[in-house]
């Protein structure tokens, strides 16, 4: 979706500022928020194509306005309210009100290590070859849907050249929806600085971007 | 007793120091405990797990083994995923690696301009630059401006490659060796190595200027 998540090329957000010796959390809420969203990942009730869905689902000016960790949690939210596991009344009053529904699974301390090191690979045996090789001139297709995809906007309808054939890997426009994983070949496009951004870029740029086959189309 | 029915609701409760936020997130932690869906021990861990465990001294070692090992180095570029498997290093957001290489003619930046995707199994969590709008806006249309904002001045004729991690393929950049280093440990050399020499934002430290990263 054209949501504030999309954000590669836009203006106005100033200079990057980097803190030295930043740690990895800045306040207790942000560790809790940060392993309850990973724990409940983890109970298996949606996909992580689904919490991306959930976070840029935000009104975009919340979007732009709301810390990491908030937009983290505030998906987590939603993703439970979506599928009747916690409600609203309940994350007001801070009480579970409701029996529990069945999540796939719970994680335990004693497999927290094993589940990150297992994590989730998204790739998948080939159902169909490969439509593009290396070297090939393609075209990201114009398209602007309403659920999730990950075409950022600046690549649509730009001409770019296969570099890199990654396999199959679950396709997210699909998996996010629930409507499975459909997995496609995925490619490493180089897009040329100028195609994307015109007269006055550094001739030298090279933007490299991920793109699923059903955002390509033959030049 | 019951709270009195002409309780002040503009009176401070009980937990007034805490933000609307921390309020939220300990609500749903105690609602997701209560109803069984979470264990508050595995919290910890978790916590625990990225605080002291996993960090850009991952993936310092993996640059300093193919600054070091030619045959590593070429494992690397051509499987970063087994490659680095092979130092231990594996899991969550590291499932599909890629290792970009500087050169003497190329810079490469990784930047993710969609949310916020970052190889953890190397480089631990990612900082708050880096998941900003400021950042993900700016690096893919203007690296250069984007590397002036952490001091950094390429020569003009340097090509650079941006790198936005759309799919779940997380990139590791392995920096140039700096001048000086010959013979160096495998340990020396990567005490040289910065986490943003890794994402590109940053070149590795010259020789006397040792990086004080956590784990």
């Amino acid at each position: 979706m054209n949501g504030a998540q999309d954000l590669g090329g836009m203006m106005g957000f100033g200079p990057v500022q980097p803190e030295p010796h930043e740690p990895p959390f800045h306040a207790e809420w942000e560790r809790r928020a940060f392993a309850i969203t990973l724990a409940m990942g983890a109970a298996g009730s949606w996909s992580l194509d689904a919490s991306r869905f959930a976070r840029e689902s935000l009104p975009p000016a919340r979007y732009l306005t709301s810390s990491y960790y908030q937009i983290w949690l505030a998906g987590l939210e939603r993703l439970l309210e979506e599928r009747g596991l916690v409600g609203a009344d309940e994350i007001a009053t801070g009480h579970a009100l409701t029996p529990p529904k069945p999540v796939r699974r719970v994680l335990k301390a004693a497999d927290v290590a094993a589940t990150l090191g297992r994590g989730g690979p998204v790739d998948r045996p080939p159902t169909a070859p490969a439509r593009f090789a290396v070297g090939d001139a393609v075209l990201a297709r114009n398209m602007h849907p309403e659920g999730h995809t990950r075409l950022p906007r600046y690549v649509r309808g730009r001409a770019g050249v296969v570099e890199a054939i990654h396999g199959c890997h679950v396709f997210p426009d699909s998996n996010a929806a629930g409507r499975g994983e459909q997995p496609s070949w995925l490619y490493g496009i180089a897009f040329r600085g100028r195609e994307l951004w015109g007269e006055g870029t550094d001739p030298r740029l090279v933007v490299r971007v991920d793109l699923w086959e059903p955002y390509l189309e033959g030049a | 007793m019951a709270r009195d029915h002409d309780h002040d609701h503009d009176h401070p409760h009980d937990h007034s120091e805490l933000s609307e936020t921390e309020v939220r997130v300990r609500a749903l932690e105690t609602v997701l405990t209560e109803k069984g869906y979470i264990d508050p021990a595995a919290l910890d861990e978790l916590i625990e797990t990225y605080e002291t465990r996993v960090g850009p001294k991952n993936g310092a070692r993996v640059v300093a083994r193919a600054w070091s090992d030619p045959a590593f180095r070429t494992w690397l570029l051509e499987d970063a995923t087994a490659a680095i498997r092979s130092l231990g290093y594996i899991g969550r957001q590291g499932e599909h690696m890629v290792a970009v290489e500087n050169t003497a003619t190329t810079h490469n930046l990784v930047v993710c301009t969609l949310c916020s995707c970052y190889p953890w199994p190397v480089l631990g969590l990612p900082p708050v630059w880096y998941k900003s709008p400021a950042y993900r806006s700016k690096a893919v249309r203007d690296p250069r401006g984007t590397l002036a904002d952490f001091g950094v001045a390429l020569p003009e004729e340097t090509e650079i490659r941006v790198w936005d991690s759309t799919a779940e393929v997380r990139y590791l950049v392995v920096p140039m060796r700096p001048a000086g280093t010959e013979g160096w440990s495998e340990e020396a050399l990567a005490g040289l190595v910065s986490r943003d020499s890794m994402i590109g934002t940053g070149l590795a430290l010259a020789p006397g200027r040792t990086g004080e990263m956590k784990p």
